[in-house]
């Protein structure tokens, strides 16, 4: 290999597309180190804290695509402070210094400011894909100019992001000779959209394939927008809200019945029941379907819809549907890979509420199911045994039984048995989160048998240190760790510490580990930034090394303690 | 096979032990509480369906507590699908002993203290709090034709994991423009059960009744920054209907257009009429306690009471009903 010249081998490596793949061959020998170094156009950096955009730009100045996280994943149910951190501007503010050809990237739990996007949107003349998931920091404004300077912006997409709306006139920034466009999602924006502007964006976008509104388009727009862009594949529906006997509504008939190539819809953030029938003619081509974000759905119309999505992969749905409508979804939905059931009343006891017999229904029909979020009410061991045996291949399991130490409702029993099972029939598990009444013994179970497990969720689980130790010690993939009120303690933390550095990070929050705990681990392992996060004001005051620590996130990292954290925020 | 006497005794370890199949559990009850009272007790069986295959290849062997409670035999909750009432049940299971033990002592206190003791929790305890409490609410909902509300679990930092916006899902309206009139009886009558506050993102609707007044009010709280503000509006809105109904009461006949008191002292109970609210829970709460931020968090509706019945009220214990 070393006699062919260097652009061979470039070119070989250009078919060497994991980054797994490309770490392994750059430790082949210094001149492929070389050779992957310069070539390398995607990366993925996990934990944003991990590195230093610097290190990033010297190790790979050819960096085209970036993908950047930034907060713990519990920061998504509150638990961890606005203030955290995860700032992007720092990395723009390199990578433009830096003069990197930067053309995508993807954010996720990271703080981003009108100022980063004015920059991206200056810096880079090339760039062509922002995709923003769980951000918050920014407004309309920096949409604004990122519209109005990305000449070949391709994907705009924005997720769940908390975005403040200037309601100015962002999607009139996009230029006339704006005709790029393949994906935009402006889902979750609040305020009002200039919908002429979105009509004739949509119009000069021949390109675009995937597009998902915001509550404020209504029915007439989306009717609009469809008779120009028939071609669209992926669309998500703001308002779905009309008379049916109008000429409007019939006119959407139309429109989507031309609408072959679709196959992904989601949005319905507003809807009335008796619109549901305009989308029935695509359903039959649908492979992924989100219903999740519109409530007031009856049950019946939603099994009237899904009856007749016979190639559905992916659903999400609320658990308004019940068993009896899961029971639907294992008969029509033969192909079904992913299933997320979110709950329509978290706080409540839930009349409309899925229990056992919908996921067990759900196993028995879609034996290919490989993807689970499930919250339910109840659950039992036997269910869980039973959909361990009808679905072995699981890669993500997630179930939240919605009181969180719920025993088996039928027998009173803890739940390890249960998800001791689903553990060992799915080898490939890499994602689960336990809920209900659990002991050390789940733990024992997923440590012995959870082989590809990288992430685990536990709260309000175990008896002792040694649930957590079953884990660090028996599960040799796992990269996060996040655990919340269990009674692990200093003995779990500290029996293994270099573990830490074969894992991405550790959340663990009222437990009982102790300051000084967290302070001799600090101190064994330097390349672990241990953070504790105290937003009792009084901590001040009496910091005892005995004291338990409210919330504490380590992460393995090569650049040491970072300088942007807030006051509250102490690494040890 | 362990018995447990429940006569007087001081102290009963409640235990967990995970050894392969086997299970110990005994209760601990701390000595000044001293044992619960018998209803109590007889929520706290447990108890094994005889000759269940399951049951007995586990090993290990249940208890009853009290001879006398074999009615909650017929209750029938470990038929596996029998879950309205499966999931009311409260684990408080007796095994056989085993040697090894790792302890968790659950604290097993009194039912409905706890269930006040775990809303009020914030420390480190709350885990094994909610261990025993969740059992606790589960028991207490187990008395038939109970006027107690079905209690959700109270509610905890960031469960159930839920990012922000899915939780106020269930109260936002999904009709939220004004449905054509030749449909509007199907969007009145939503099948999704019925939710008091709507939140359409640009309002956060409660509704509010008035002691006396038939027909209530529906109010923004957005539109408010303050108690004040709220208070104000509650004279604003009621005092017009208040009056019409003493004049329709028929009591003052001679004078029709009677001056209309406006309506004050709500927050402070120095006035005739009081506010209270209802939360997510279903409790009533005296408006004013907590920062208006946390109650707007928190309020589903709104009630003006008299205040010579609120103290009726509190000198009579909770009032259960939730209309």
């Amino acid at each position: 290999m070393n006699y062919f010249p260097d652009e061979v081998i470039e070119h070989v490596f250009d078919f060497v597309t994991s980054n797994k793949d490309r770490n392994t061959i750059s430790l082949v020998c210094k001149s492929w180190y070389r050779i992957e170094k310069f070539s390398r156009q995607r990366v993925f950096i996990g934990n944003c804290y991990a590195i230093s955009p610097e290190r990033l730009i010297g190790r790979f100045p050819g960096v085209k695509s970036l993908t950047l996280k930034g907060k713990p994943h519990f920061a998504d149910f509150n638990l961890v402070p606005h203030d955290w951190g995860g700032f992007v501007y720092p990395w723009i503010e390199a990578l433009a210094r830096s003069r990197v050809n930067l053309e995508e990237l993807r954010m996720k739990r990271m703080v981003v400011t009108d100022d980063a996007l004015e920059l991206i949107s200056r810096a880079f003349v090339n760039f062509k894909t922002l995709v923003l998931v769980s951000c918050e920091g920014f407004t309309t404004d920096g949409l604004a100019a990122i519209a109005a300077n990305c000449r070949f912006l391709r994907e705009l997409d924005l997720q769940e992001n908390e975005v403040e709306d200037h309601r100015g006139q962002w999607l009139n920034c996009f230029p006339e000779s704006c005709t790029s466009l393949v994906s935009l999602n402006f889902a979750c924006l609040k305020g009002d959209i200039n919908l002429a502007a979105l009509e004739r964006l949509v119009a000069r976008s021949p390109n675009l394939k995937s597009l998902k509104l915001s509550r404020a388009v209504p029915l007439d727009t989306l009717q609009k927008i469809l008779v120009r862009a028939p071609q669209l594949v992926d669309l998500g529906v703001g308002s779905f809200v009309h008379d049916p006997e109008s000429e409007t509504y019939s006119k959407l008939l139309t429109a989507i019945e031309k609408c072959k190539s679709m196959r992904s819809l989601s949005g319905f953030l507003e809807v009335a029941a008796y619109c549901l029938p305009a989308i029935y003619p695509i359903c039959s081509s649908l492979t992924s379907l989100n219903l999740s974000y519109a409530p007031g759905i009856p049950g019946s119309e939603l099994t009237k819809l899904i009856r007749q999505c016979r190639k559905l992969q992916r659903l999400w749905i609320l658990d308004c549907i019940g068993d009896k409508g899961l029971g639907v979804v294992a008969s029509s939905c033969k192909d079904l890979q992913e299933l997320r059931v979110f709950p329509s009343d978290p706080y409540g006891v839930g009349n409309a509420a899925v229990t056992e017999e919908g996921l067990v229904a759900i196993s028995k029909g879609c034996p290919k199911l490989n993807s689970l979020l499930y919250f339910c009410q109840q659950m039992t061991n036997a269910a869980l045994q039973t959909v361990a045996q009808n679905c072995p291949n699981f890669i993500r399991f997630r179930l939240c039984i919605l009181d969180p130490t719920k025993p088996d409702s039928s027998t009173d029993q803890p739940l390890d048995e249960g998800f001791g099972a689903i553990v060992q029939s799915c080898k490939g598990l890499r994602r689960l989160s336990l809920s209900g009444l659990l002991t050390d013994q789940v733990f024992s179970f997923i440590g012995k048998f959870a082989e590809q497990l990288e992430m685990l969720s536990i709260a309000f689980a175990g008896n002792s240190d040694k649930g957590m130790l079953y884990v660090l010690t028996g599960c040799k993939k796992i990269r996060k760790l996040e655990i919340r009120d269990c009674p692990f303690g200093n003995i779990a933390l500290l029996t293994d510490v270099g573990k830490y550095e074969t894992m991405r990070s550790l959340w663990m929050s009222s437990c009982d580990v102790t300051l000084g705990g967290c302070k001799t681990l600090a101190k064994k392992m330097p390349r672990l930034n241990v953070e504790i996060i105290n937003e009792n004001e009084e901590m001040e005051e009496c910091i005892d090394d005995r004291q338990k620590v409210e919330k504490m996130y380590l992460y393995r990292t090569l650049v040491g303690p970072r300088k942007d954290a807030p006051e509250h925020v102490w690494t040890l | 096979m362990e018995r447990v006497s429940r006569n007087g005794e001081a102290s009963q370890l409640l235990d967990f032990v995970a050894k392969e199949r086997e299970w110990l559990m005994k209760r601990l009850q701390e000595q000044r509480r001293g044992p619960p009272p018998p209803e109590d007790k007889a929520l706290e069986l447990k108890l094994g369906p005889p000759g269940d295959a399951d049951q007995s290849n586990k090993d290990f062997t249940m208890n009853y507590i009290l001879e006398k409670d074999e009615s909650l035999l017929s209750l029938g909750y470990f038929n596996g699908g029998n879950q309205a009432q499966a999931q009311n049940f409260a684990p408080y299971l007796q095994f056989s002993p085993s040697i090894s033990r790792t302890q968790l002592p659950v604290l097993a206190k009194d039912i409905s203290s706890e269930t006040m003791d775990l809303q009020n929790n914030n420390d480190a305890e709350k885990k094994k709090a909610f261990l025993a409490a969740s059992a606790a609410t589960a028991a207490t909902t187990a008395v038939p034709n109970s006027s107690q509300k079905r209690t959700a679990p109270a509610p905890v930092v960031g469960w159930p994991p839920l990012r922000t916006f899915r939780k106020n899902l269930a109260s936002s309206d999904g009709h939220g423009k004004p449905a054509p009139k030749t449909h509007q009886n199907m969007v009145s009558s939503k099948i999704v059960s019925e939710k008091p506050a709507e939140s359409s993102g640009k309002g956060l609707f409660v509704k509010m009744n008035m002691d006396g007044v038939p027909i209530g009010r529906k109010v923004d709280l957005n539109a408010y920054d303050s108690y004040q503000k709220l208070s104000a509006a509650v004279d604003e809105l009621f005092r017009g209907l208040l009056a019409a109904q003493r004049d329709s009461s028929g009591c003052d006949i001679k004078n029709t257009q009677e001056e209309e008191k406006p309506i004050t002292g709500l927050l402070d109970g120095r006035g005739d009429y009081t506010l209270v609210y209802e939360d997510y829970e279903g409790d009533r709460m005296l408006v004013g306690d907590v920062p208006w931020h946390m109650f707007i968090s928190t309020v589903k509706r709104l009630r003006v009471l008299k205040s010579s019945e609120i103290s009726v009220l509190s000198a009579g214990g909770q009032k259960q009903d939730k209309t």
